[in-house]
């Protein structure tokens, strides 16, 4: 079973949603995700200043075998994509909760409720693989 | 449920991940795929290719039958064993699929062809059989193993009798001999060393699990997929299928039209190919920026042609992205990759990328 921190936020999409200091939070993809993925050997992550719509394509993760979209779970302004990335794509595979994070972005308007608490996300991974 | 190989419940205890391939589960990865890719480039790694289709095929005629049925000439193969790499064409010279021919005596040779082209190959084969009174056997009761990588044949080999182990030692490239009840070839898909080992399903577990313990990595069809595409090989469906010649899928080194008075199916239509030239080719590509290149993407050559990635992977030797690619045909240097809107430089180069552990592009 892959792990998955209490004090996240997660969506059905396999992202992970931490909120910083400042009213910043932090995504990235779930251990689960980097697992079904496999090795990641490309990542694209936005520019700073870019403003992103819950839901929309916000980054690129690709395998060896395949690319994948990664989608914002909440609306936001992204300030910062996570340099590192781009010469070590496998902090993603090692740490997808830490130094493998994605993106961080200074939420617009109101939260949604739309995202799930650590124990519903077990839940929908339990649902998943039976 | 796909179609399982005699190693299905081994792979699965594992921790295999399994997908869907030509209609089998097969293990795509165990724990790494980039791991397993350098294990076979380093040292040795074993991959199950039991899906593939065996065919043997006996007669009085049967060398006369391949002459006629494949692009290549098995008039070349005269020791007992040796193989051939050919393509099995269409009336208009289109790829019905690529396969290997072992020659074993006159009337006895054999072929091993694509697990996801099976039954139209069988039904290929066995029309024109007829007319040649040849026997067409399936071999499902045999299991396949490829064991590649610069230690695969001395790590194989020491699973065999001291006897036996000199022979299979003593096999040169791309020969393969019967020992004891495997047949043994030295052969594979990787641009590295190592043997293809055809032997009896009901040994399959317990040859891997000794190849496992004598440090052989077990490896899935994703590290076998980016080997194959670092050593430059085609992957049939991909790079050439049946609406493509070989002349425009990097193959017609595989073509043999030497002799003049052998009819084979496809000849006259390749003959025209090459009266009024090809005019498309497939090229290598190395991408100078980062991303990954992948088949279907769209290549823009300098001087307004267009063609496509064919195969692309991200290359764990090189660390870039490799494809290949079917481009116009004309000899350009660079040109561009259209990912995800933007464009992407690329370089054209000759395949191979890597042999022997050797990187060939740089």
């Amino acid at each position: 079973m892959s792990q998955v921190p209490a004090d996240l936020q997660y969506s059905k999409s396999h992202e992970w949603v931490r909120k910083l200091a400042d009213g910043i939070v932090e995504i990235g993809i779930t251990d689960h995700a980097q697992h079904a993925l496999g090795d990641l050997v490309f990542v694209e992550v936005p520019d700073t200043g870019r403003k992103l719509a819950a839901g929309e394509a916000c980054a690129v993760v690709e395998s060896v075998k395949a690319a994948s979209d990664v989608y914002c779970p909440i609306a936001g302004e992204v300030t910062a994509g996570n340099p590192d990335l781009a010469s070590a794509p496998e902090l993603i595979n090692q740490d997808a909760f830490g130094r493998g994070w994605l993106l961080r972005l200074r939420p617009a308007g109101t939260q949604s409720s739309a995202l799930l608490s650590a124990a519903e996300y077990e839940e929908l991974l339990r649902t998943e693989v039976s | 449920m796909g179609r399982h190989t005699p190693l299905y419940d081994l792979h699965r205890s594992q921790g295999a991940r399994l997908v869907d391939f030509g209609g089998w589960d097969m293990p795509v990865q165990y724990a790494s795929q980039i791991e397993e890719h350098h294990a076979v480039r380093r040292a040795a790694g074993v991959f199950d290719v039991s899906h593939m289709c065996v065919i043997d095929l006996t007669g009085a005629r049967t060398r006369e039958f391949l002459q006629f049925l494949l692009a290549n000439d098995v008039g070349k193969l005269k020791r007992t064993g040796k193989a051939l790499y050919s393509c099995m064409l269409n009336e208009t010279g289109g790829v019905i699929d690529d396969l290997i021919v072992y020659f074993f005596s006159d009337r006895d040779f054999r072929l091993v062809v694509n697990a996801g082209t099976r039954d139209k190959d069988l039904h290929w084969i066995r029309r024109h059989a007829q007319d040649f009174a040849i026997e067409v056997r399936e071999r499902t009761d045999l299991a396949m193993l490829a064991v590649q990588g610069p230690e695969a044949r001395q790590k194989s080999a020491s699973l065999l009798s001291a006897a036996d182990r000199e022979r299979a030692l003593d096999l040169p490239a791309f020969v393969g001999a019967h020992v004891a009840d495997w047949f043994i070839a030295r052969t594979g898909y990787t641009g590295e060393d190592g043997f293809e080992i055809m032997l009896p399903a009901q040994q399959a577990e317990e040859t891997w699990l000794a190849l496992n313990a004598c440090g052989v990595v077990s490896c899935g069809l994703g590290a076998r997929d980016t080997l194959r595409l670092e050593a430059g090989m085609n992957l049939y469906g991909n790079d050439m299928d049946e609406s493509t010649h070989p002349f425009e899928s990097g193959l017609g080194w595989t073509v043999a039209l030497e002799n003049a008075t052998r009819r084979f199916i496809g000849r006259e239509a390749l003959q025209r190919v090459l009266a009024a030239g090809s005019a498309r080719e497939l090229v290598g590509l190395l991408l100078e920026e980062r991303g990954v290149l992948r088949s279907h993407q769209k290549v823009l050559v300098p001087g307004g042609g267009t063609g496509e990635v064919t195969s692309g992977t991200f290359s764990p030797t090189l660390e870039r992205s490799i494809a290949l690619a079917r481009i116009p045909r004309g000899a350009v240097a660079r040109v561009e990759v259209e990912i995800r809107g933007k464009l992407l430089a690329a370089r054209t180069v000759k395949p191979p990328f890597v042999r022997a552990g050797k990187a060939l592009v740089s």
